[in-house]
């Protein structure tokens, strides 16, 4: 049986094999092999098209621990991924609840479509609608200035505000997508059973359906606070003067002095320390849920 | 049906490919410049295709780290490449350009003889760059905000117009206006604690960097800043092709200049099209209808300067004697400035938030 049991797995495995193979042929040359590039490029002095001599340093690392700066800004960024994510929790669980729990049948249809009508959009354009509202004299300006009775001045473009609007705009779907599909497979009963042994509805939210419902949020988390934290053109546009990120020098370094190294250091070491946080993160959230 | 559908689709890619080939064959002049810079103007590619029949290729680069590695990594594909002066002995030197024949250029003679002399285009009595227009990064203001321009470029630290004020997102330009703005050369900065010093009382005035010529217009548009860093050929083409009320300052403390001009690289297909191009490009016809149609920095050719109408911008203001005393020209920057200068700049914005 035992013998019978792993020819069948192997057959099985190559007879998979036609349909796994575009999926990581794609996942080498896509991710795997540019990856590997900018880690080779992360540790030379210069790089090899320039045409310049080069050298295989750890320079470029060190420049992170020596200047207070990019620590900074990394912190800023950290923070700046913290609370996108916690207003997105804000804003997309209790619509994801509403439309799984509340909504039925063409209400939730259109609602849903709402909520994923920015993902058919380009991001930019998103960015400078965002631009055109909130700035001064625009249109968040004279349209509350129309209705209310007093005159108030609402300038919130170029600042830190903007950038967290801009940036929980275009992630909030993610959060409401996740928190949905994990709200939605929660069987009603559970819920009436709750209600029927004498909680209250609060009580049936913090001890059911929160508890149900952990694992979509923290996989909303994690898909929004990681790119968030490494994210450029929202806060460079809609950030102004206070508008400078880790991204945003990593981004600097690749298109306006041409380092790639430094650039592609500061890259890895953003990426170790999301994975730190995630890793220990992991086992509390793992509880949690 | 799958055979012929596929042997269609062959065929098909066959001719696609012989057709893209044949239009390589035919004169091709690949040119790299900045987007929007002249020699991408539909008016003057179609005319200059007409009168020498070689078809024009725009290529277009963000920055002059980015112009440099597109020749590096691509030789033989562009014939003519616009290089700001401070980049082209950089250029030379790593064998990206070749020297160019100007006796194959008509108007190369009346190109102003400081340009065409400067050291920074001609090594060992060769041409390795071709003078094409100059400008300044000076400052423009929003005509609404004031009554009469300012002439100091202390007006940028007025507290009057505290949120009002931007500045380019670029390190070397805003430590050169830093040096201006404490009486330095901006090539030989002895001072640089001085010029930390006066950016960093500037920050808190800045509404936002710029980092194009649309995001400065459209802030003037909705009337968002008062003054602002910004370079005299956008400042024209804001107030003529956008009619925005822009106008530009050369504050008495002075401005920076910069010079570019057209090389041919090394490995360039078609010298005698980019000879043509270059020719075309510092023709006075090509530059009076450049600057009334579109607005442009000023030529270096003195005949096409000449040919403006008496009281344009660029014939009259910039070519004033006493404009001339007060400007810096930019010369070329090592690698290890350009990182500290960046390295200054980041502090800057990251003490600012």
């Amino acid at each position: 049986m035992a013998v019978r049991g792993a020819v069948a797995s192997r057959s099985g495995l190559r007879s998979a094999l036609p349909l796994l193979a575009p999926a990581y042929l794609w996942l080498t040359v896509a991710i795997f092999l540019p990856l590997s590039a900018m880690v080779f490029f992360s540790f030379m002095t210069d790089l090899p098209l320039s045409g310049k001599p080069w050298a295989f340093t750890l320079g470029n690392y060190a420049a992170f621990f020596s200047q207070g700066l990019y620590l900074t800004l990394l912190l800023a960024s950290l923070r700046l991924g913290l609370e996108v994510t916690l207003w997105c929790v804000v804003i997309g669980y209790p619509a994801a609840y509403v439309l799984a729990k509340v909504l039925r049948g063409r209400s939730r249809e259109a609602i849903f479509l709402l909520v994923i009508l920015p993902f058919w959009s380009n991001g930019l354009v998103r960015i400078f609608s965002w631009a055109m509202v909130l700035r001064e004299g625009g249109i968040l300006d004279t349209a509350l200035n129309a209705v209310l009775p007093f005159r108030i001045n609402i300038d919130l473009m170029y600042s830190y505000p903007a950038v967290i609007i801009g940036l929980v705009h275009s992630y909030v779907p993610y959060m409401v997508l996740t928190c949905y599909l994990t709200l939605q497979a929660i069987d009603d009963s559970l819920i009436e059973a709750g209600r029927s042994l004498g909680a209250s509805r609060l009580q049936v939210l913090k001890r059911v359906i929160i508890p149900l419902s952990m694992p979509g949020l923290v996989a909303g988390a994690a898909l929004i606070f990681v790119p968030v934290v490494g994210s450029f053109m929202e806060p460079r546009i809609l950030g102004g003067r206070t508008g400078t990120f880790y991204g945003t020098v990593i981004e600097d370094q690749f298109v306006a002095v041409f380092n790639w190294p430094l650039g592609a250091a500061l890259s890895f070491i953003l990426l170790a320390v999301v994975l730190v946080i995630l890793a220990v993160a992991s086992p509390v959230l793992r509880r949690a849920a | 049906m799958r055979m012929p559908r596929l042997t269609a689709l062959l065929t098909a890619t066959a001719v696609f490919t012989t057709a893209l080939t044949l239009a390589a064959n035919a004169a091709e002049v690949h040119v790299l410049n900045w987007k929007g810079y002249g020699a991408d103007e539909p008016w003057a590619v179609a005319a200059f295709e007409k009168a020498t029949g070689n078809k024009v290729v725009n290529d277009f680069f963000n920055s002059e780290q980015e112009m440099l590695t597109k020749i590096r990594t691509n030789p033989g594909l562009y014939d003519v490449v616009m290089i700001n002066a401070a980049f082209n002995d950089q250029a030379m030197s790593e064998k990206l350009i070749q020297p160019i024949d100007i006796s194959k250029l008509p108007n190369y003679a009346d190109i102003s003889k400081d340009k065409a002399g400067s050291p920074m285009l001609d090594h060992d009595g060769k041409v390795y760059g071709v003078p094409w227009v100059w400008g300044l990064t000076a400052l423009a203001i929003n005509e609404k905000s004031f009554d009469k321009p300012p002439t100091s470029i202390a007006e940028m630290w007025d507290p009057k117009h505290k949120g009002r004020v931007v500045i380019r997102d670029d390190a070397v330009e805003a430590v050169q206006f830093g040096a201006i703005a404490t009486g330095q050369n901006i090539n030989d900065i002895k001072d640089m604690d001085a010029v930390k010093t006066k950016l960093t009382s500037l920050m808190p005035q800045i509404k936002t960097f710029w980092s194009s010529e649309n995001d400065w217009n459209q802030m003037v548009a909705s009337n968002q800043i008062d003054i602002g860093t910004y370079w005299s050929g956008s400042a024209d083409r804001a107030k003529t092709h956008f009619k925005l009320p822009v106008s530009l300052v050369i504050p008495r403390e002075g401005a920076v200049a910069w010079l570019d001009a057209f090389s041919i690289p090394v490995g360039s297909k078609n010298v005698e099209g980019a000879q043509a191009f270059i020719n075309w490009m510092i023709d006075p016809k090509f530059y009076v209808e450049w600057v009334t149609k579109v607005g442009a920095p000023v030529s270096a050719n003195t005949k096409a300067v000449e040919a403006l109408p008496q009281d344009a911008f660029n014939r009259k203001v910039m070519g004033d004697p006493e404009v001339a005393k007060r400007i810096q020209f930019q010369a070329p920057i090592t690698d290890a400035q350009r990182e500290a200068y960046l390295a200054l700049w980041q502090q800057l914005k990251v003490d600012v938030k």
